[in-house]
């Protein structure tokens, strides 16, 4: 049994419950032990960094004093969500490689009577944590049932495997370790080129055009690749594909249908687990033919929610080449 | 030298007459340290230390200067002489010289630093004062127990080795056979040519490269001086300057050398395909038994023991079957041959950056993605596709072709250096496949290098042909369209960076400019020369700008790639260096050594072998029978290492003993003077 420090982030609970399900679902096989932080607070996601940096580092900060209080010994924190990945490791490099802003934090921290010796605890993301702690021999013991010719994408987002403070990655733009994992699942990896492009993040507020064309990048090249289903290890990634895939088709006029889970979805699906402990069906992206691939039975479907209103085109036009009325331009242009 | 000043001479017996010159050096040193009271209180406070004159002078180091010292030595009776001025790397040879000259044996001149150590590390002149006093009490202290040293002669065995079969060591070799002395030269691969026999033309003249190297080529293989030893590795090098003993091992060529004609009936017969990583730089194929190329020299081919189908599985022969003069041996072993050399010059060469490192850049993942190494077979007339540059399909033309300009190379994620090469010979492709293809041509470059004679005229001609640049570092190469117009291609995406914008230019091919990176093996070669590599891994000169041929270590030379990238012509001209070096040490015929070595005191030495493994110049020798460590004299550099570290203290420097350092660190601390207060 490896011992870890959970820090789940407010998406675990909320919009990616089928990643915090299926997590639960697959630490007990293969032997990860989660502690989850007492009384932890958000991350502080991506825009409050932007907005005021030292209020916004004692908030990632007061989460890792907190873990080094609980730790019982343990010096792993581990996060299952990318931005809460990169927040936490980005709070300890700042603190330990800039000690007067370190001592700034731990000032703000004291105020709660807390403080985080940086470099104290090791922050690692969970799929790091399942390859290189765990290891892939441990998790090719529990596949039971391998997701024999399901054509999977491995799709990171952009936040994991940059800017890597501590080296744990095999590439910052090409990293192999996902791939790894879903051989060992049994799948087909899909050759995804995209597999640390941005998915938009919050432009889907901001600047939806923009967004769904990012959005509509991804799901083509998957779709091109005859990919079945993508999968992700990030809530933000997840969510803009899967949430906002119906708003890009719309959009476009396309009519891509491709579903993306977790990559712990697809994990606890090889090891035998009944899908709806695994949070199959909460997906908006139905990824029944998943489970029809590998032959396995769905849990009974909820009737869809009836399609959102597109929202009206607003905020920071990006000089995109594919927005409507090019696309309307080019329609004309290729059709002649 | 007389036999009297040898006497008065013996270490620290109060009739040291002791001579302090304090050097100016212009305002270097007068700048920040008040030279005339330094003098002035050497004169005065080290007198009862045995300092006869002290004197400041505006260049110590000029002719008058010189005289100076020279002038005192005779008419004073000087014995020791210190000279306080610049690093002894500087000027130590020329005081030692002045001091000779008016018949003081020269290691009993001592060089203060007071410069490099005091004028140009301090701005704090009363401080900076006060610490050249303090370092000029301890060179005198250190002085006073110096002993006269006469420098060891060897003498120089005048056959030389050169490592290394490219165009920096063929002109080496050819410089010294051609004055007459015998050169081994040895090359790994079967035949000589390096790299420079793989390309198309050289730049910026855009000679065939073929036509200049395949006649040097071909001197070396006729010349009577040289023994070429290819398919051969150094594997051990004993002994030291003048005196190398190398062994080299022939590997099998499995081909008996002298019956050989060199006919070819062999590689035509042989079934076996192989593809030709070396050469072909895996564009093309060789056979099981082949030689690299047409040209080569020696023109015996090798048998490839790995993929022969006969060794594999036992039956084939074909090449025997065939052979006209029944040169084929099958069951010929490694050949170890010990030689004796004087000097050695290591030209090795490098090895290209492994693009598959930028996965980004999609080498090895996309397949019209080419390294430099394979567009010049691609383009070379005797290439794999006879010049014709088409696509990996072998046979699209492509119609825009992108460059890649610092592949690896000025990126702090793989290698900081400029590899310096790559601008031109990125020039050098646009213009040709420009010529050939009529393709559109992208150079992708971070900045323009062309520097050295008609460079930048190469530029200009290659700029007036219509070759496009963007400047900018490539973020990178993709096959994901987004638009129709991208469907198919390969998208180079990049921020141009003179326009502040972000492009994406589709292309059929892309040509990534990849660095230069030391042979993968240089520290193992760097170890058994006993010579020593950079940081990056190339080997290291004597001096960078003085000395770049030389090596730490006495006898070894570099030339070529193998000190640092660069291109033919300064190769081949650090070839030529080298050998004018060796050359010039053949001609003396002995060579004299400095005499500043460490030696072992044998009843102090307890065999604990802790100094073995520390001698950057394997000087150290452990004999098992006796159980005690031995320094060889002549390999030594006397860097001091192993007497640091010597737990018993058994291992002594003459010019650093440990009488001198103590006393040297007393005078440091002016024990021996009246204390003055030193600023904080």
């Amino acid at each position: 049994m490896s011992d870890y420090i959970l820090y789940p982030g407010c998406s675990m609970e909320t919009g990616a419950r089928a990643y915090y399900d299926s997590l639960k679902a697959i630490s007990k096989p293969i032997g990860l032990n989660l502690k989850e932080i007492d009384d932890w607070n958000c991350c502080g996601a991506t825009e409050y960094f932007g907005i005021s940096k030292t209020p916004a580092y004692a908030l990632i900060a007061r989460n890792l004093a907190l873990a080094s209080e609980q730790s019982n010994g343990t010096r792993s924190v581990v996060a299952p969500c990318s931005a809460c990945y990169l927040n936490l490791a980005k709070a300890d490099y700042y603190m330990r490689e800039q000690p007067k802003f370190g001592r700034s934090i731990n000032e703000a921290l004291a105020a709660g009577k807390l403080s985080y010796t940086p470099g104290s605890l090791e922050i690692h993301h969970l799929l790091d944590v399942i390859i290189y702690d765990i290891g892939l021999d441990v998790v090719e013991k529990n596949v039971v049932r391998p997701l024999k010719g399901l054509r999977v994408v491995p799709y990171l987002g952009c936040m994991v495997p940059r800017p890597d403070y501590d080296h744990r990655w095999s590439d910052h733009e090409f990293p192999v370790e996902l791939d790894m994992l879903l051989k060992t699942l049994g799948a087909e990896v899909v050759d995804y080129p995209l597999k640390t492009e941005c998915c938009g993040g919050h432009m889907t507020q901001i600047s939806p055009p923009t967004a769904f064309e990012m959005i509509r990048r991804l799901i083509a090249l998957a779709d091109e690749r005859e990919a079945d289903v993508m999968t992700t290890v990030c809530p933000m990634c997840q969510l803009n594909i899967d949430g906002y895939q119906g708003e890009m088709n719309h959009f476009f006029g396309t009519n891509y249908h491709m579903p993306i889970l977790f990559f712990t979805q697809l994990m606890g699906l090889a090891f035998g687990i009944e899908p709806k402990e695994l949070g199959f069906g909460l997906e908006l992206v139905s990824a029944r033919n998943v489970l029809d691939a590998i032959g396995v039975q769905a849990p009974p479907e909820t009737p869809p929610a009836p399609p959102k209103r597109p929202r009206k085109q607003e905020g920071l036009p990006m000089p995109s080449p594919l927005i409507k009325p090019q696309v309307e331009a080019l329609k004309k242009v290729v059709t002649k | 030298m007389t036999a009297n000043l040898i006497e008065n001479t013996s270490p620290a017996d109060g009739r040291e007459r002791i001579g302090v010159y304090v050097c100016h050096c212009g305002t270097n040193i007068a700048g920040v340290v008040d030279v005339v009271q330094v003098a002035d209180w050497a004169a005065k406070q080290l007198k009862h230390r045995g300092v006869v004159i002290a004197r400041e002078y505006k260049f110590m180091c000029s002719s008058l200067g010189q005289e100076l010292i020279e002038k005192d030595i005779k008419e004073l009776g000087l014995n020791r002489v210190i000279v306080a001025a610049c690093s002894p790397h500087l000027h130590e040879k020329t005081f030692r010289t002045a001091c000779a000259n008016a018949g003081l044996n020269p290691f009993l001149c001592e060089m203060v630093s007071i410069r490099e150590q005091v004028s140009w590390v301090h701005t704090d002149k009363a401080a900076a004062t006060a610490k050249a006093k303090a370092m000029i009490s301890g060179g005198v202290e250190r002085v006073r127990h110096q002993v006269p040293l006469e420098p060891m002669t060897v003498p120089i065995d005048p056959t030389t080795l050169v490592v290394g079969g490219g165009i920096a060591g063929i002109q080496s070799a050819l410089e010294i056979a051609d004055a007459g002395f015998h050169v081994y030269l040895v090359e790994r691969e079967p035949s000589i040519g390096g790299h420079m026999a793989q390309f198309d033309k050289t730049f910026p003249t855009l000679d065939c490269s073929a036509c200049i190297l395949t006649p040097k080529m071909f001197s070396v293989g006729s010349h009577p001086n040289i023994t070429l030893l290819t398919w051969s590795e150094v594997e051990k090098v004993e002994g030291y300057v003048g005196n190398f003993t190398v062994t080299i091992r022939k590997k099998a060529r499995k081909i008996d050398e002298e019956l050989c004609t060199g006919c070819g009936i062999c590689q035509e017969k042989c079934p076996k395909k192989v593809i030709d990583n070396v050469y072909e730089a895996g564009l093309g194929y060789r056979k099981a038994v082949y030689t690299p190329f047409p040209q080569a020299i020696p023109n015996r081919p090798v048998v490839d023991v790995d993929n022969c189908t006969y060794y594999e599985k036992g039956t084939c022969k074909a090449c025997e079957i065939f052979c006209p003069t029944k040169a084929i041996v099958f069951d010929q072993q490694d050949k170890i041959l010990n030689v004796k050399v004087g000097n050695i010059i290591l030209a090795t060469g490098y090895e290209l950056f492994d693009a598959r490192r930028m996965p980004n850049y999609g080498y090895g993942r996309l397949p019209n993605v080419f390294t430099s190494l394979e567009i010049e077979r691609l383009t070379n007339a005797a290439g794999p596709t006879n010049g014709n540059i088409v696509l990996r399909d072998g046979k699209t033309t492509p119609k825009a072709v992108g460059i890649i300009h610092c592949v690896g190379s000025r990126d702090k994620n793989f290698n900081n250096y400029c590899s310096v090469i790559c601008c031109m010979q990125s020039l050098k492709f646009a213009h040709i496949i420009h010529e050939r293809t009529g393709a559109t041509i992208y150079n992708f470059y971070i900045d323009i290098r062309a520097a050295f004679k008609d460079y930048d005229e190469f530029y200009q001609r290659v700029l007036e042909e219509g070759t496009l640049f963007v400047r900018g570092k490539v973020a990178e190469v993709s096959d994901v369209p987004r638009t129709e117009s991208e469907k198919g291609k390969l998208i180079i995406q990049v921020e141009d960076t003179l326009v502040g914008k972000q492009r994406r230019i589709p292309v059929d091919m892309v040509v990534l400019s990849a660095g230069l990176e030391p042979r993968k093996d240089t520290r193992e070669v760097a170890k058994t020369f006993g010579i020593s590599c950079s940081v990056n891994g190339w080997f290291i000169e004597k001096h960078p700008k003085l000395d770049p041929i030389a090596t730490m270590t006495e006898g070894i030379f570099i030339a070529g790639c193998a000190q640092g990238p660069k291109d033919i012509p300064a190769s081949v001209a650090q070839g030529a260096a080298a050998a004018a070096r060796v050359l010039s040490r053949i001609e003396q015929k002995q060579m004299a050594l400095e005499p500043v070595r460490a030696s072992v005191i044998e009843e102090k030495c307890s065999g604990c072998r802790i100094c073995n493994g520390l001698c950057p110049f394997n000087a150290i020798t452990f004999h098992e029978d006796r159980m005690v460590t031995e320094i060889n004299p002549a390999l030594c550099q006397g860097c001091g290492t192993c007497v640091a570290a010597c737990p018993a203290g058994a291992i002594t420097g003459t010019g650093f003993s440990n009488d001198q350092i103590m006393a040297q660190i007393e005078g440091l601390l002016m024990l021996n003077v009246d204390q003055e207060p030193v600023a904080a």
